[in-house]
């Protein structure tokens, strides 16, 4: 598994009076490996979410390429990028994202609805188990704390046992001891072979991570790993 | 998991908004199904009566209109007790223009002992009839005998049965089909039965409106005018000619009637297609101020691996089940309050109400589903196109 982002620029159109496009991203360059954990660090603002959205096809970008391995991202069809984030992207997004009308237990088996995935339950018991999440299966999500919901997202992101997990700012709402047991979780699937990619302000995120990037003026510079 | 599975969450787990546009959809087939059916009832009601009377002209005692008013002697059977030698039966075939003549006389008690509803008896002349007959749903053979009846289709006799008329065992040998009028529930017979029924009530006691035996006296006589003669020509004639009748244009008792059914037929269809559009608009808010509400959730199911079909197909089916659900229950609604008072609405509004065949109903129950299940998908359309372009790196950045 490799992904390559090649040339990446991004502007944004401001709705203001001047119109002017806000360039966000400048000529970046990147590509994820399996099994290896990337951080991303940066000032907020500086285009860490605008590259994961880019890099996980959310967001298109205006110049340059994205690969999954040689396909070339642009040019799949809606129904074949979807497929591929189903099966082969596990998406953290940095917002709060689970589905109102769904159980705990249901909302992280939420991606095995549109692939179908034979293991789905007892996988999703298991990782409910990992992110201390089992008393509160059947619980909906306006009964969770901002970290149980911040858990739940990195479950569901893991259920399909995805090639890359892409992860804004996980342990936004959590404090020290359970950031690292995050930050070990997905540890754990680089080392199950996934490829990570940690988007965070934690400094210390860094221990477990194979290389450390940070966003400055639209570009990423290499702070650790080659 | 399956996506079968979300919908299905999706619906029940929103108990309130299910339910408000469940209630939309039922208010909506309700009202196009059951507008539809009183419609055609009404017009089959004054449909059927025209086609019944199969007589140009009624000629009737002068009197008759004093005593109870003429568009009531066909819509809701009145009992009329009026009557006029019988001699004019005679003088009226030699008019000019006559085709066919056929005299009635109606009796009249103050009450039946064999029904619910007050009966109409009326004694028609067998051979010369010619607006009763057509009517018969099975023919009998022959012409009718000594107590022997044809009874009208709002009356639960059948047809080898016998029901008892002042005493006297009459068997049905005929029955009528549904007119909507109150001429089903009217008994026919013979002029000899008739004489027998006046005198069984005589001798019990009963006390018969008439004095008059049917040897001399008739209620009314139905005209079929030749083909080629002006029918209120003819009708003047008779007015001008004979002294002491009226003849009346069954089509001039009617439209007063006609006049009124047109009116409300007019105004229910109104009705329906300002229920159709105003649940159309509401619908069309509904699903549009939901859009808003529902953006974080389909950005979520994007993040997964929705594709923007998929999405759009997940809105669509949700407004189409509740749809699905509205509809047979607006229908079922609808219908159980239509077809089982249809005789209360008869008696109520003094129209003729004849509710439409099974095949008829099901066309219209097949067109309130087609306009529930059509407005339903075509006004989430809108909102199905925008929640499937949600912009799901915008929404997900943010917190809520
Ligand atoms: N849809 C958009 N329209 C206009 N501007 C946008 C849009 N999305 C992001 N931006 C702008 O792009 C810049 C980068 O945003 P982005 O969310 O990528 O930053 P970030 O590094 O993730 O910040 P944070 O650490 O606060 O999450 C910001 O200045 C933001 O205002
Ligand atoms: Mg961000």
């Amino acid at each position: 598994m490799l992904i390559t982002a090649q040339n990446i620029t991004k502007s944004y159109q401001r709705k203001g009076k001047t119109k002017a496009p806000v360039q966000v991203l400048s000529n970046t360059d990147l590509s994820i490996e399996s099994g290896k954990v990337y951080v991303i660090l940066g000032r907020s603002g500086s285009g860490k979410s605008t590259l994961l959205n880019i890099l996980s096809g959310l967001l298109t970008s205006s110049t340059g390429t994205v690969r999954y391995d040689d396909t070339d991202i642009y040019s799949l069809t809606d129904g074949e990028l979807s497929q591929l984030r189903c099966k082969r992207v596990g998406y953290i997004p940095q917002g709060q994202s689970a589905v109102g009308t769904l159980t705990v237990r249901e909302n992280v088996l939420l991606p095995t609805a549109i692939v179908g995935n034979a293991n789905g339950f007892s996988r999703a018991d298991h990782l409910l188990e990992q992110f201390g999440l089992t008393p509160l299966r059947d619980a909906r999500p306006d009964e969770l704390s901002g970290g149980e919901l911040r858990r739940l997202s990195i479950a569901r992101a893991l259920i399909n046992s995805p090639d890359v997990i892409f992860a804004d700012e996980p342990t936004n709402d959590l404090d020290e001891e359970n950031s690292r047991i995050v930050f070990e979780q997905l540890r754990n699937a680089a080392q199950s072979g996934a490829a990570v990619v940690i988007v965070t302000h934690e400094l210390f995120a860094q221990e477990f991570a194979d290389v450390v990037y940070r966003m400055q003026q639209g570009s990423l510079i290499r702070e650790k790993g080659q | 998991m399956s996506i079968r599975k979300l919908l299905f969450f999706n619906i029940v787990r929103r108990p309130l908004r299910t339910f408000a546009l469940l209630f939309i959809c039922i208010v909506m087939s309700a009202a196009v199904f059951g507008g539809a059916v009183i419609s055609a009832s009404l017009q089959n009601g004054i449909n059927s009566l025209e086609q019944r009377l199969g007589a140009d002209i009624i000629v009737l005692p002068e009197s008759a209109s004093e005593k109870v008013k003429l568009e009531n002697i066909l819509l809701q059977g009145t009992p009329g007790y009026f009557y006029m030698d019988k001699n004019i039966e005679n003088t009226l075939a030699g008019v000019d223009g006559v085709d066919k003549l056929s005299a009635q006389y109606f009796l009249v008690s103050a009450n039946a002992e064999c029904c619910t509803v007050q009966v109409q008896i009326i004694g028609f002349d067998d051979e010369t009839d010619f607006s009763v007959k057509p009517w018969l749903s099975e023919a009998y053979s022959g012409s009718l005998g000594r107590n022997e009846i044809v009874v009208g289709s709002g009356l639960s006799t059948r047809v080898g049965h016998t029901l008892k008329l002042y005493g006297v065992e009459c068997k049905a040998v005929g029955k009528l089909e549904s007119t909507g009028t109150g001429l089903d529930t009217a008994v026919y017979a013979s002029a000899d039965t008739v004489r027998d029924l006046i005198k069984a009530a005589e001798s019990k006691g009963i006390s018969v409106l008439s004095k008059q035996s049917p040897d001399d006296v008739i209620s009314s006589v139905y005209i079929k005018v030749k083909d080629g003669y002006d029918i209120d020509e003819v009708a003047a004639n008779i007015n001008l000619g004979i002294d002491g009748v009226q003849a009346v244009r069954t089509k001039s008792m009617l439209t007063g009637t006609a006049d009124k059914l047109s009116v409300i037929s007019g105004s229910v269809t109104v009705l329906i297609i300002a229920v159709w559009v105003l649940s159309a608009v509401i619908m069309l808010i509904v699903f549009t101020a939901l859009v808003n509400e529902r953006k974080r959730e389909f950005a979520v199911l994007r993040a997964v691996g929705f594709s923007r079909r998929k999405l759009g197909t997940q809105v669509m089916s949700e407004t189409l089940v509740i749809c699905l659900i509205g509809a047979v229950i607006g229908i079922a609604i609808a219908s159980a309050v239509v077809f089982p008072f249809s005789r209360l609405i008869e008696t109520q509004s003094g129209l003729p109400f004849l509710s439409p065949g099974i095949l008829t109903s099901l066309g219209y129950a097949a067109l309130a589903f087609g306009a529930v299940i059509l407005t339903g998908p075509l006004a989430s359309v809108y909102s199905a196109y925008r929640l499937s372009r949600v912009d799901t790196a915008k929404i997900l950045r943010e917190g809520d």
